[in-house]
């Protein structure tokens, strides 16, 4: 990052020379290229692992690819009338939804947080950030009693409703609404008569919308991959995410054998929309914060 | 607060040990009245595959008669749903059936969680084995749950590799080790078995079979007993063929481990009744090259086997139509079409002794085809299953296991050493709980 930063600083001074030598730095080269690997080995595993057969998948080579895919797609189709593509949607459904009301709670809240002084101000915010230090995982179970007060349990709500509210989303959004909206442009917006909400809608949010996408990816990423909140809340398997749906095809008792080949192409096909929503999303990303709307 | 939670645990921890009728009263007490009137819906939850066909029997035949409705709710098996069940019941909103394996009944009972069904299962102790019944009643004058499906062990090896290397079938443990060390003279890449520190269960059977009872209870107090004699007798055995390497020391279950089955490199597998199908997955291309024999005893004269795995079907102090669902319980395994669809469906080896030698078990497992009396064989060793002992706590003995036998398989190092861990974890969770344990 320094060298980045340092090397963009020195640009325009040297505009005028000979443009400066690219050298491939061999050192953080090698350490990018080998963390790559690092990432992308368990993924090609699941990609080759997929299109093996059962009769393949312990017996052949790791990397060499198999004859089944076919085959193990359809199995993964028919298995109980295609129950997995109701855990598919039902994924998407609390990942996307989710998400959206997450990115929406956290716009709102972080805006507010940013832009407006009242008491308790940060009170509010400290509490937050206590919020994103303590994992998710450790409120699911008090969670689940308090849904089940409400008798909310075992219901599409229950996975959607503590999702809602994402600590780390709000923290990310008030430091990026506090980067991204100047006060300048708030006020300006108060001197032509336009009410805050309007001020927030129309004005602010658009200035937010590449720290949003943010928050909704990491929301959504969250989400497609919890495993512990719709474990405790749900018991009806019509209601699973994908990861709860591929958790009991693993674990069918001693008796059952593993369905190795069915979880693995399922898993494959997890990772796909994933991957596809990170290509799609990826140009809103490319605004960046030069983009303002006050030059200093 | 904590001392409220500890004294509510004793009160239910003696509860267990006196067999006292405590439970059994507020078991019933749940307004079981109105079975005859009206229709009645339970829902169950169950992690054996193709549960809901087998449900679909009884709703459309006895259940329809008695106007009651199951509908099952499928689970991913294992500790983690012990504790779905227990934060559910927290709630008061744990489904009216589940399905519990046999060491986490104690768990669920010390809990409160499963309610006394003794007056509504009717004959169906008979049906089962003395060893396995004993299992549901925790010794006790109650009746937890239903047996549905148990796993006794035997012993599956390469009977063509068996042959070639000149080895002949282990009867006792001392054979057992001999052929090892004799296969590791012939062929030092092979190993007849490995030792796997990821399974509990595993090594609870063995020591079940030695003799072991590592819960009891005297008065109204627990005794933990893992690292008693008989087990460490087991823990000595295994540890030394660690130690001398004649045995691997990799755990089971792993890719590794499925290609060192496929491939002969390991040549034995201590298992239970249902290893035909893992093997199918683990070995496909080793099919109709294996054998089953009794275990191997502690001395020739015996004839004892332990049991792994296994699970039963419970009613929950939750449900509101305790009757009804014990009817289905004890309906689902004693029932011949019901066992033989379970057999069928979720490929369980019945806990009913008669459903044993019947229906899908008259022909042997696929895999095993060339062994025609393998259920044959399978119903004798099931009834010279020992008892076993389970307590209230037998997660936290299995996760210390893992961890600590796990590293002394690693560093072949002393596994009597790694039992005195276990031992002591025990007794401190235990403690830490609010039972009484006796020092």
């Amino acid at each position: 990052m320094n060298a980045l930063a340092a090397r963009t600083n020195t640009t325009p001074g040297t505009a005028q020379g000979p443009p400066p030598r690219r050298r491939t730095a061999l050192v953080p080269t090698v350490t990018l290229l080998l963390g790559a690997l690092y990432c992308l080995l368990p993924v090609a595993w699941v990609v080759i692992a997929a299109t093996k057969s059962g009769r393949e998948l312990f017996s052949t080579f790791t990397f060499l690819p198999g004859s089944g895919f076919a085959d193990n797609l359809r199995d993964l189709n028919t298995y109980r009338d295609g129950v997995y593509w109701r855990w598919m949607g039902n994924s998407a459904l609390y990942a996307g939804l989710g998400a959206l009301l997450s990115t929406a709670v956290s716009a709102c809240g972080g805006y507010a947080l940013a832009v407006y002084r009242f008491r308790g101000r940060e009170t509010v915010f400290n509490i937050l950030l206590a919020g994103v230090l303590m994992p998710p995982v450790i409120l699911a179970v008090p969670q689940y009693l308090l849904l089940a007060e409400a008798d909310l349990t075992d219901s599409y709500v229950s996975v959607l409703l503590p999702l809602v509210l994402s600590p780390y989303g709000v923290y990310l959004s008030r430091i990026y609404a506090a980067a991204a909206v100047p006060a300048d442009v708030v006020e300006a917006g108060r001197m032509d008569g336009a009410g805050e909400w309007r001020i927030f809608t129309r004005v602010a949010l658009p200035m937010m919308v590449p720290g949003l996408v943010t928050v909704f990816l990491f929301q959504f990423v969250a989400v497609w991959n919890n495993f512990l909140l719709p474990y405790i809340m749900l018991s009806d398997d019509e209601k699973f995410p994908i990861t709860l749906g591929l958790y009991t095809l693993l674990e069918q008792g001693a008796n059952t054998p593993a369905l190795y080949t069915l979880v693995i192409t399922g898993a494959f096909l997890a990772v796909v929309p994933l991957i596809a929503l990170f290509l799609v999303v990826q140009r809103f990303w490319s605004l960046d914060l030069l983009s303002g709307a006050v030059k200093s | 607060m904590p001392n409220t939670k500890r004294v509510r645990l004793v009160a239910t921890s003696v509860a267990v040990a006196l067999g006292a009728g405590a439970l059994a009263g507020c078991g019933s007490s749940g307004g079981d009245s109105g079975t005859d009137s009206g229709p009645v819906s339970l829902t169950y939850w169950s992690w054996a595959p193709g549960m809901d066909k087998v449900v679909d029997l009884w709703n459309e035949g006895p259940g329809k008669k008695e106007r009651i409705t199951v509908t099952v709710k499928k689970q991913a098996s294992g500790d983690t749903l012990v504790t779905k069940i227990l934060t559910a019941h927290k709630a008061k909103k744990a489904p009216d059936l589940v399905q519990a394996e046999y060491q986490a009944l104690p768990t669920l009972v010390s809990n409160d969680a499963l309610a006394d069904i003794s007056k509504d299962v009717g004959d169906a102790k008979g049906r089962f084995a003395e060893g396995v019944w004993q299992q549901t009643t925790l010794g006790t004058d109650a009746v937890y749950a239903v047996p549905q499906d148990i796993g006794p062990m035997m012993f599956y090896y390469r009977a063509d590799l068996f042959e070639k290397y000149g080895l002949e079938v282990p009867t006792t443990w001392d054979e057992f080790a001999q052929t090892a060390r004799d296969l590791k003279k012939k062929d030092p890449d092979k190993a007849l078995t490995t030792f796997s520190a990821n399974d509990s269960g595993l090594f609870a059977g063995l020591a079940q079979q030695a003799g072991a009872r590592w819960w009891t209870t005297s008065g109204d107090r627990w005794k933990v007993a893992v690292d008693d004699a008989a087990t460490r007798k087991v823990a000595t055995f295994w540890g030394g063929l660690v130690k001398e390497g004649a045995i691997d020391n990799q755990p089971m279950y792993t890719p590794a481990w499925n290609k060192a089955l496929n491939t002969g490199k390991q040549i034995a597998w201590v298992s239970a009744v249902w290893a035909p199908g893992t093997l199918t997955t683990a070995a496909p291309d080793t099919q109709g090259k294996w054998a089953m024999a009794p275990l191997p005893q502690w001395s020739a004269s015996e004839n004892v086997t332990g049991s792994w795995g296994g699970s039963s079907t419970a009613v929950t102090t939750d449900s509101r139509h305790k009757a009804a669902a014990a009817k289905f319980a004890a309906w689902l395994n004693t029932d011949g079409t019901a066992l033989n669809a379970l057999a069928k469906e979720s490929g369980i080896y019945p806990a009913s002794t008669s459903a044993q030698l019947s229906g899908a078990f008259l022909n042997p497992p696929e895999y095993f085809a060339n062994q025609a009396d393998f259920y044959t064989r399978a119903a004798e060793i099931a009834k010279t299953t020992a008892p076993s002992a389970w307590g209230p706590n037998v997660n936290v003995a299995y996760t210390s296991f893992k961890d600590a036998f796990g590293a002394a398989a690693k560093n072949r190092s002393d596994f009597v050493a790694a039992l005195n861990t276990v031992q002591e974890d025990t007794v401190a969770d235990m403690e830490k709980q609010g039972f009484e344990v006796v020092r």
